[in-house]
């Protein structure tokens, strides 16, 4: 069978939309557009393809449900509280506090406890001020670094601590993979090989969180 | 049973409260904009089983239609950091306690849930989970503080105007991969990566597999979408049948490849772009660059451990 390369079409849109800037979700769908029409399916079974796909990917969009309770906390200083209790800390440092949320976030992920935190749920309200407190950054700038390397401390300790999870989706889609092809594993047997990069990216991680310290004093 | 209509229904009704508070808001010049792009995932959330096929796509065009061409606005702040202050020194630390209500609940969510089947939907206990603390953390806190839910809902919907379009990208994507499933844009992929890998090389093999689960993650954000594509493509034909690696091994590592590609893609929104809207960050990619220091060597690393454990 030839290969159909126009349905690539997509990707350079999502690659061109981005570079330029137009507003994502306008990509998003532009790039959606032109790869099922590539694809050789007409405007409105793509339109309905998209919309089917979106209504059944509903639940990536219910996280939002906590902002009332984080708007409440942060209206009685929960932000100020946590940059108190830092700042109230002798050797609090920016790397030591975040070398200890990674451990945290990946020894929990390790368990199955993906969702006990997130970007919505502490990040924002807690582990930001705290990592802001602890740098005292002198300027916006700085204070955006700061924040933005806290928010990739919880990515890093859940991406490279959940795979550990016997029992989590990706482990369960490689299973499923395998077993299709005649290759039956447990999932025991996928989830021990996440151990040894589980460290190497504490070990780099924390490496680069202690040369960020140095590098701010 | 306990499911996933259950919190659609939750988040529908939160969404349609910030659509009419949006909607109130005269201080923000594009308010109707807000109301109507809420307005419309409530209508998603509450609804969208209803709508068919057709319909949610109407509806999402409708919200890439506003959100794309005008864009959402933002009222102005409603609290000033002196009122926070004060009452943040009322209360001390306790506020803490109300802040883990959620993590403990998902926590204990997690280990009882799955003991009563029957009354929670054992694949959606995280869901499920994550709205019951939501909801308990909002009760307990909105009797504690005496405030009315009026206030919560209000300063939410502050948080959710702060976050804007960047909301939905998410969800946006996980649609988009579902149309390039549809379109076959994986197999493609598959085999123009399987045709630059150098004929009997095996570090070659490595190397492509690796990098290619890493660049098809970036593009699809998402490294459940590369795996199946890049295992048929090269690990299994070449890595496991011709050289005979351990498929353990290929696999796993391989999945792992593609997580360091989700740390460097703007594709993977709600772990790239939604914390920087979180955040109030003036660069949108600024979650991005922070990883790519991190991702780039441990992607060295995880293909070495394929090359090294495999074989």
């Amino acid at each position: 069978m030839p290969m159909n390369l126009w349905v690539l079409i997509g990707i350079a849109v999502m690659v061109g939309g981005f570079m330029l800037r137009f507003n994502p979700l306008l990509v998003v769908a532009v790039a959606a557009l032109a790869t099922g029409l590539a694809a050789g399916m007409d405007l409105l079974a793509v339109i309905a393809a998209f919309g089917k796909a979106f209504n059944d990917t509903r639940y990536v969009s219910v996280v939002w449900i906590v902002l009332p309770v984080i708007g409440l906390m942060e209206r009685h200083g929960l932000q100020e509280r946590a940059r108190a209790l830092v700042a109230g800390l002798k050797g609090a440092t920016l790397p030591r506090l975040l070398t200890g949320y990674l451990l945290l976030r990946q020894i929990t992920s390790a368990l199955g406890l993906t969702s006990i935190a997130g970007h919505a749920q502490t990040v924002r309200p807690l582990l930001a001020p705290m990592a802001e407190a602890a740098a005292q950054p002198k300027d916006q700038a700085e204070a955006d670094e700061v924040k933005a390397m806290a928010a990739a401390t919880d990515n890093v300790g859940l991406f490279f601590g959940e795979d550990i999870f016997i029992a989590i989706g990706s482990i369960l889609l490689m299973k499923g993979f395998l077993e299709q092809q005649g290759i039956v594993l447990s999932p025991f047997e996928l989830s021990v090989w996440a151990i040894p990069t589980a460290f190497a990216a504490f070990a780099i991680h924390a490496f680069r969180l202690w040369r960020f310290g140095r590098r701010r004093r | 049973m306990i499911g996933l209509s259950q919190v659609y229904l939750l988040a529908g009704l939160a969404f349609a409260v910030f659509a009419a508070l949006s909607g109130g808001d005269s201080s923000n010049p594009r308010r109707w904009s807000n109301a109507a792009f809420w307005g419309l995932l409530a209508l998603s959330m509450l609804a969208g089983d209803r709508l068919g096929d057709l319909g949610n796509g109407v509806l999402v065009l409708a919200l890439v239609g506003i959100a794309g061409f005008g864009g959402l606005g933002r009222g102005a702040a409603m609290d000033d950091s002196a009122a926070r202050q004060q009452r943040a020194e009322r209360h001390g630390n306790r506020l803490f306690l109300l802040a883990l209500v959620i993590p403990l609940t998902a926590l204990a969510g997690t280990f009882l849930f799955k003991q009563v089947p029957d009354l929670v939907d054992p694949k959606q206990v995280t869901l499920v989970s994550l709205a019951l603390g939501a909801v308990m953390a909002l009760a307990l806190g909105l009797a504690w503080l005496r405030e009315s839910p009026v206030t919560a809902f209000q300063e939410g919907r502050r948080l959710m105007d702060a976050v804007g379009w960047a909301a939905v990208l998410p969800q946006m994507l996980a649609s988009l991969g579902a149309v390039f499933a549809a379109a076959g844009v994986g197999q493609v992929v598959g085999s123009l990566m399987s045709g630059v890998i150098p004929e009997g090389s095996l570090v070659g093999a490595v190397v492509a597999y690796g990098l290619g689960m890493a660049l098809f993650t970036m593009v699809m954000g998402n490294a459940f979408a590369a795996f199946p594509v890049m295992a048929a493509a090269i690990g299994l034909p070449l890595l496991i049948h011709q050289y005979d690696g351990n498929p353990a091994v290929v696999a796993a590592v391989g999945m792992l490849c593609g997580f360091c590609g989700t740390l460097m893609t703007p594709m993977a929104a709600n772990f790239n772009i939604v914390p920087a809207a979180l955040l109030e960050l003036k660069d949108r990619n600024a979650v991005v660059k922070a990883q790519v220091g991190t991702a780039l060597p441990l992607l060295a690393f995880n293909i070495a451990l394929i090359w090294w454990a495999a074989f």
